[in-house]
């Protein structure tokens, strides 16, 4: 009997399912021989009668996450009956106004698929999701100051290499200093708070059963994890060259750290950052943040990242730094909002602004304003010895 | 083997569990391929009863093992039981017997406190073991798990290797606080648990509450899945909505419309946190009673 739902082509039902999981890994389902093997025994095995039913079997065997649980469906349509992605994409495209310009195939690989979805134009991003009435990007074309700077800006023209390379260093030191934070697993020690019971008998036997000596447990250090929201809008373009940098030498390696830039809208960098040529990764990052040095839109950004980055990013040990002026043309009760449900799911918020290092500063703008109660620690970034001296804030984690 | 998931799909719901078919084919795959089912969805979407009505309609034991920030190996596989090791040191002091024996007896089983993920492979029938909320425990831990999910052996160094007795059917749940690692996804089948549809979770309420009227059950379903297109900081689950039915029947209610005070009050089973409460106010609620009434 045929196992698969009317194969299109002739050819063995073998050939064509590996044909779809060829076309499933081609979408980001991380499928390999051996799920094609499992697939096909099962299949094989003639347990189910009709289409519905192998689809849903196929559907729970292959995905691996939400995404993929939802996406199945259209994926499955397209392969075995050639309808559904296929043609819904380029009808999408057509929908866009800024959908013709070529996009570096860079977008492609660098960007999240929400982000995707904004550059086929901001038309079709407004028909896909009519529900949701704070588009940041539906919104952002009609007021001036929230225009998005198309031009693309060369970091590396923005941060002389030696700047560069300090900031780098002050961030991998930071980065290390940050390293550990406590956990509540409790691991053997030589000098613990609590008795561990299981090794102390095992060790007294030989004494007789009697606990002449204790050993310890105690809660071993846990590294903790960084989450970097940087501003990269028009009033922060002086300070960006070396905070992009900055943020480059924390991800590098020493702890677990994701970042993030944003202006007008969220764009995750941290693969992009990870790359170990600097140059290269300042130009590949020139091309994925095309609108570099535009307005302002803080509480748009952080809405993105609450609602798609939030729950994966955070965790009990994580610290999150957002470094922005706090120039925002969103109304500040909005920033005070996202802020509040930033700051459940993240252990410290600490804010870094530039401005702060002026002479006679006072955190007067509104957003700024708004968004004090829910930060943790404030400090200066506009300097490399600024920096430097935010090691002695971030220790107290 | 003949993979009958409508079958199993009705012994669910004879236990009181109704599940759609994309759910009921992902738990008859695990049983059939006695793979683990990784259960993903929104907080009260019934991913835990899933596993409760699973054992129910299998006619099974549920060991459930509730995951934490912090959870170790120690504390879910075995511990012993040292205040009663402890005593019998005394004990045989006194007996007078040599260090080995003593060694030998209170490192026995009897000594020995099974906890879930040692109980669930040490039962002669295949219970169903329930791993709630992975997403909380540490990484470190995830990788343990995977070991003993791949081997379903337990090693003791004081009584030797444990192997399974049966092969436990595997349910785990996650709320996505925390990415997990893309090996244990691999190693398990997977489904994702949404909010029911009006019919399903109508069934859900009949099924219940039976005494409940039948206009007003349709009434609170609409309303509730009204309410969940709301924006609002904790959508309410299906828990919520049987809360919400029983206090209504409780009030004397055979209509949504009967009495608006009462129901803004009785929201508070809806609702969970108190900006949600704000963002219904009682226009809002009359709003939504009006389309469903």
């Amino acid at each position: 009997m045929s196992p698969a739902p009317a194969p299109p082509a002739a050819s063995g039902p073998a050939v064509r399912l590996r044909g779809f999981m060829a076309h499933l890994r081609l979408n980001g389902f991380t499928v390999g021989p051996g799920e094609t093997e499992a697939a096909l025994a099962f299949l094989a095995a003639g347990d189910l009668d009709d289409a519905a039913a192998s689809r849903l079997a196929l559907k729970t065997m292959l995905s691996g996450d939400r995404g993929q649980w939802e996406r199945f469906d259209a994926l499955f349509d397209a392969y075995w009956y050639g309808t559904g992605v296929k043609r819904a994409r380029p009808a999408a495209v057509k929908g866009g106004a800024r959908a013709a310009a070529p996009r570096p195939e860079i977008w492609s690989k660098a960007l999240p698929p929400e982000a995707r979805g904004e550059a086929a134009g901001p038309m079709a991003r407004a028909d896909s999701e009519t529900g949701d009435d704070t588009l940041p990007a539906g919104t952002g074309r009609l007021v001036a100051s929230r225009q998005e700077a198309l031009q693309r800006t060369d970091l590396r023209l923005l941060a002389s290499a030696e700047e560069a390379e300090e900031a780098e260093r002050i961030a991998e030191r930071l980065a290390r200093a940050l390293r550990y934070r406590l956990s509540r697993r409790r691991l053997p020690a030589r000098r613990g708070d609590v008795v561990d019971l299981r090794r102390s008998i095992r060790r007294n036997l030989s004494k007789g059963g009697e606990p002449l000596e204790l050993l310890q447990k105690r809660r071993p250090e846990h590294p903790v994890n960084l989450v970097l929201l940087l501003d990269v809008s028009g009033s922060m373009m002086l300070y960006s060259r070396y905070l992009v940098s900055f943020v480059r030498g924390l991800l590098g390696g020493a702890i677990r750290a994701e970042a993030f830039v944003f202006h007008t809208r969220l764009v995750q960098i941290s693969d992009v950052l990870r790359e170990r040529d600097r140059l290269r990764a300042m130009d590949r990052l020139s091309l994925m943040v095309e609108g570099f040095g535009g307005g302002t839109r803080i509480a748009g950004a952080l809405k993105q990242f609450n609602e798609r980055y939030a729950r994966e990013t955070l965790n009990s040990r994580s610290v999150t730094i957002i470094m922005s002026d706090g120039y925002d043309t969103d109304p500040p009760a909005a920033l005070a909002a996202e802020l509040a449900m930033l700051k459940r799911r993240t252990r410290r918020l600490i804010w870094l602004n530039p401005l702060l290092g002026w002479r006679d500063y006072a955190p007067v703008a509104r957003a700024m304003a708004a968004a004090l109660p829910y930060i943790d620690g404030f400090a200066t970034a506009h300097s490399l010895a600024s920096l430097a001296a935010l090691e002695a804030e971030l220790r107290r984690v | 083997m003949k993979l009958d998931y409508k079958h199993l799909q009705a012994d669910l719901r004879r236990v009181g569990y109704i599940a759609d078919d994309a759910l009921a084919m992902a738990l008859a795959l695990a049983i059939a391929l006695k793979r683990p089912l990784l259960l993903e969805g929104e907080a009260g979407v019934g991913k835990t009863d899933v596993a409760k009505a699973l054992a129910a309609a299998l006619g099974t034991r549920l060991i459930r093992l509730q995951c934490y920030e912090g959870l170790d190996a120690n504390a879910t596989l075995y511990e012993w039981n040292y205040q009663r090791q402890l005593l019998a040191i005394r004990a045989h002091e006194r007996d007078g017997l040599s260090g080995d024996e003593v060694e030998r007896h209170i490192f026995s089983a009897d000594y020995l406190l099974r906890r879930p993920l040692l109980d669930a492979i040490s039962q002669p029938s295949p219970p169903v073991l329930l791993i709630d909320e992975i997403d909380r425990a540490d990484e470190e831990f995830e990788a343990f798990l995977l070991e003993i999910l791949s081997d379903f052996q337990v090693t003791i160094p004081e009584l030797g290797t444990i192997a399974a007795q049966s092969i436990p059917y595997v349910v785990l749940t996650s709320n996505g606080t925390r990415a997990l690692s893309d090996a244990l996804r691999r190693r398990c089948l997977y489904s994702y648990l949404d909010f029911p549809d009006e019919a399903k979770e109508l069934a859900i309420l009949r099924a219940r509450l039976p005494g409940i009227e039948h206009r007003l059950a349709e009434q609170i379903v609409r309303f509730v899945q009204l309410l969940r297109r709301e924006t609002l900081e904790k959508k309410p689950g299906i828990a919520e909505t049987l809360d919400w039915a029983s206090a209504l029947t409780g009030l004397d209610f055979r209509s949504l419309v009967d009495d608006p005070t009462a129901l803004q009050a009785s929201l508070i089973c809806l609702l969970k946190t108190e900006a949600d409460l704000k963002s219904v106010p009682a226009e809002v609620a009359a709003r939504l009673v009006g389309k469903v009434a």
